[in-house]
């Protein structure tokens, strides 16, 4: 078989064809020294100088349904980007957003979609200060399609980046994974289970402050957010050039979630998280830095999972629940339910 | 989900570990491993590794898109692009490769492919686009055939004109003693795949040790499930009296589902079926028996015999899918694993599912001790 010529949905997982069409498409042209590190978030000095604390960034949204447990699609088009900013340890400032509507949409629906916009910015400390909208006609899109980008501050000295994982730091979660994933999916499919589940969708620029405030020196912060924890920490790891080990048991997943991923087939690991991060940091202030996490509503069930060592570059294993170990790859195509 | 729990418990799962070991002659016993849900357990949980080297375990033949010839995929990529025809699918079978493209590969190219839970689902299509052909792929063993069944029974009981099903469904006991017979591969125990004997029932199992000598465990998917069927087939050796073990109480039966069993025996008739990586096996699929034929894809669009189109076409690209298939060739032994053939770009369709083996070994196995 020929490699495929068109843009397939797995292009936008978020796994390993994704990153190849960034590679092979956007970076081989459009590249420059802020844009290859592929970081969450651009680090500039709006004055064109080296260096600098503000970070910029930008997201877009397309998810269906609209509303689902837990969020919308106008929050998480707002905590998209704010958490966007906040991985690279900046207070979000300034948001823009774009709205792509299609023909048909109830003006209600879209009322509804903005107020959570506005709920979720404030919530963020953040102002919304352009926009643009754009009509298409009924059946061009799927609703309405959201744009933002972002502009923020990280405080002076503090340093975060995929790239600054070094062994012997360790790994922490701030919470269980594949909330937000599950819960679209449960609801796309008309699935209903007893435990309702709810998408995690938050916005995380002040957990992040008040992990800053007790570790300044904290190394990587990453949202795993499409292709989930496994694809985030391959990605980690790629970046960094270090090896990460993790431990399944450590690893929060809620027994709705757990159960729905079975009934599915979906592996947690892989689905995608809304309102969570990944933290790496050393060694010496992980007690303090989890302790800080813990006091916050959107880490209480903080854990560390994992730690990090020079082993194999680019590398991530796991140490499955019996003690045994192996690989945790990176997300492939899309995530698709088996057959039996 | 505390229920799923009990079977994962770390300290029974090393018991048992430990007890395989104990008893393992100093030859290691070759245990092929039919079900591609089992390998895919086997790999997720690292138990290829620790049962080694008392036990060398083979993947076989029970993946149902691995097993699903080129052709048929082709077939069912040339639906998809027809005006007015909408092909549904479980989504495994999306990714994997025909002889040029797969079946997502059409859907870039305009073809009709939808994603289904369920193949009841694809009732609900049908009713729901009346202007359009709906053609559900029935893939599968013996454990999703009935589900496939009864909806091919659903569609006739409402008169559905605009809803078929293209079978590919095949058997499993004919595909096992295929490799058997073919004699590439010796083995001295196989891991009887669950699911499916839940509908058989473990008695279908009982050829392998009264015509080919080989004791059977029928097996769960959970890890001390799979432990505990090892260990059985370990102490079954030392017995020297091959059987069939019901490792799998919970779920199988000696005689199996009767009702599942009595609607796939209405819809469908046994019939010859190519298999990738094996070739064309006789009575070894599923077709829709003559009552149903209105409903049967090949003949609503009139579609050609697979028997005369590729069965592998990624074989000459240097693909050992089929030998992965007949547990000859360990994946990794592959030239193409992990280079040319990835997740992300499989050549062969074992690289593309969750239960394919060398998707399992690439996932899970690559140099992670």
């Amino acid at each position: 078989m020929t490699r495929d010529v068109h843009v397939l949905m797995a292009h936008g997982s978020g796994g390993v064809l994704s990153h190849e069409l960034i590679r092979d498409v956007f970076v081989r042209q459009l590249g420059n020294q802020t844009l290859d590190g592929l970081e969450d978030a651009a680090l500039l000095a709006l004055d064109g100088s080296a260096g600098g604390n503000w970070a910029m960034t930008t997201d877009s949204f397309v998810v269906k349904p609209l509303f689902f447990p837990g969020g919308d699609i106008g929050k998480l088009a707002v905590c998209g980007t704010v958490n966007d900013l906040a991985m690279r340890g900046a207070q979000p400032r300034y948001l823009t957003v774009g709205f792509i509507l299609e023909e048909g949409l109830a003006l209600a629906e879209l009322e509804r979609i903005v107020a959570s916009m506005a709920a979720a910015a404030c919530e963020a400390g953040a102002q919304i200060v352009a926009g643009d909208t754009k009509v298409v006609e009924r059946g061009s899109g799927d609703g309405v399609f959201i744009n933002t980008a972002g502009l923020g501050r990280a405080p002076e000295g503090v340093d975060v980046s995929a790239a600054n994982a070094r062994p012997g730091d360790l790994v922490l979660l701030s919470g269980a994974v594949g909330d937000h994933g599950l819960a679209i999916m449960t609801r796309r499919e008309g699935l209903r289970f007893d435990t309702p589940l709810e998408s995690d969708c938050a916005p995380l620029n002040g957990l992040v402050a008040e992990m800053l405030a007790v570790c300044p020196e904290l190394h990587v912060l990453r949202d795993p957010t499409r292709g989930g924890l496994a694809t985030a920490l391959n990605e980690l790891a790629e970046a960094s050039r270090v090896e990460i080990m993790v431990r399944e048991a450590d690893i929060p997943v809620h027994p709705a979630v757990a159960a729905a991923g079975e009934l599915l087939g979906l592996d947690p690991l892989y689905v995608a998280n809304e309102g969570k991060l990944i933290a790496i940091a050393p060694a010496s202030c992980a007690e303090a830095l989890l302790a800080a996490m813990r006091a916050h509503p959107y880490g209480r069930e903080a854990a560390i999972i994992g730690r990090v060592i020079a082993g194999h570059p680019g590398r991530v294993v796991l140490e499955t629940e019996l003690g045994t170990r192996r690989l945790l790859d990176m997300l492939s195509g899309e995530q698709l339910p088996r057959i039996c | 989900m505390t229920y799923i729990q009990g079977f994962r418990n770390p300290a029974a799962a090393r018991h048992l570990i430990e007890r395989i070991h104990a008893l393992g002659d100093a030859a290691p016993m070759r245990v092929m491993e039919f079900c591609g849900g089992h390998t895919h357990a086997i790999m997720r949980y690292g138990l290829r590794e620790a049962l080694a080297p008392a036990v060398e375990l083979l993947s076989g033949p029970g993946c149902p898109v691995c097993v699903s010839a080129s052709a048929d995929i082709d077939q069912a990529i040339g639906l998809s692009l027809r005006p007015g025809v909408t092909v549904a699918t479980f989504g495994d079978m999306i990714r994997v490769p025909g002889s040029d493209t797969s079946l997502q590969g059409a859907r870039a190219q305009g073809g009709d492919v939808r994603v289904v839970y369920s193949a009841l689902d694809s009732l609900e299509l049908a009713r729901k686009l009346p202007q359009r052909q709906i053609v559900m792929l029935g893939i599968g063993f013996e454990t999703t055939a009935p589900t496939i069944a009864a909806t091919v029974a659903q569609a006739r009981a409402e008169g559905l004109g605009n809803w078929s099903v293209y079978s590919m469904h095949k058997l499993t006991d004919p595909a096992m003693r295929a490799i058997l017979d073919a004699g590439e591969v010796r083995l001295d125990g196989v891991l009887g795949p669950g699911h499916v004997a839940a509908i058989t029932g473990w008695q279908a199992w009982e050829f392998l040790p009264r015509e080919y000598g080989v004791p059977c465990a029928v097996s769960g998917f959970e890890p001390t499930d799979i432990l505990q069927a090892i260990l059985a087939l370990v102490e079954s050796r030392r017995e020297g009296a091959p059987r069939v073990i019901n490792a799998y109480g919970r779920g199988v039966t000696p005689g199996g589902n009767a009702v599942a069993q009595g609607l796939m025996a209405q819809v469908f008739r046994v019939a010859p079926a190519a298999w990738r990586g094996i070739g064309l096996i006789p009575a070894s699929g599923l077709d829709l028996a003559e009552s149903y034929a209105e409903w049967d894809a090949r003949r609503r669009f009139d579609l050609p015999d697979v028997a005369e189109g590729p069965l592998d076409a990624e074989a000459a690209l240097g693909c050992r899918c089929g030998e992965v298939l007949r547990g000859v060739t360990l994946p990794p032994e592959c030239p193409l694993f992990g280079g040319a053939c990835t997740p992300a770009h499989p050549v062969g369709p074992c690289m593309v599912s969750a239960e394919g083996a060398c998707a399992a070994h690439h996932r899970y196995g690559r140099s992670a001790a």
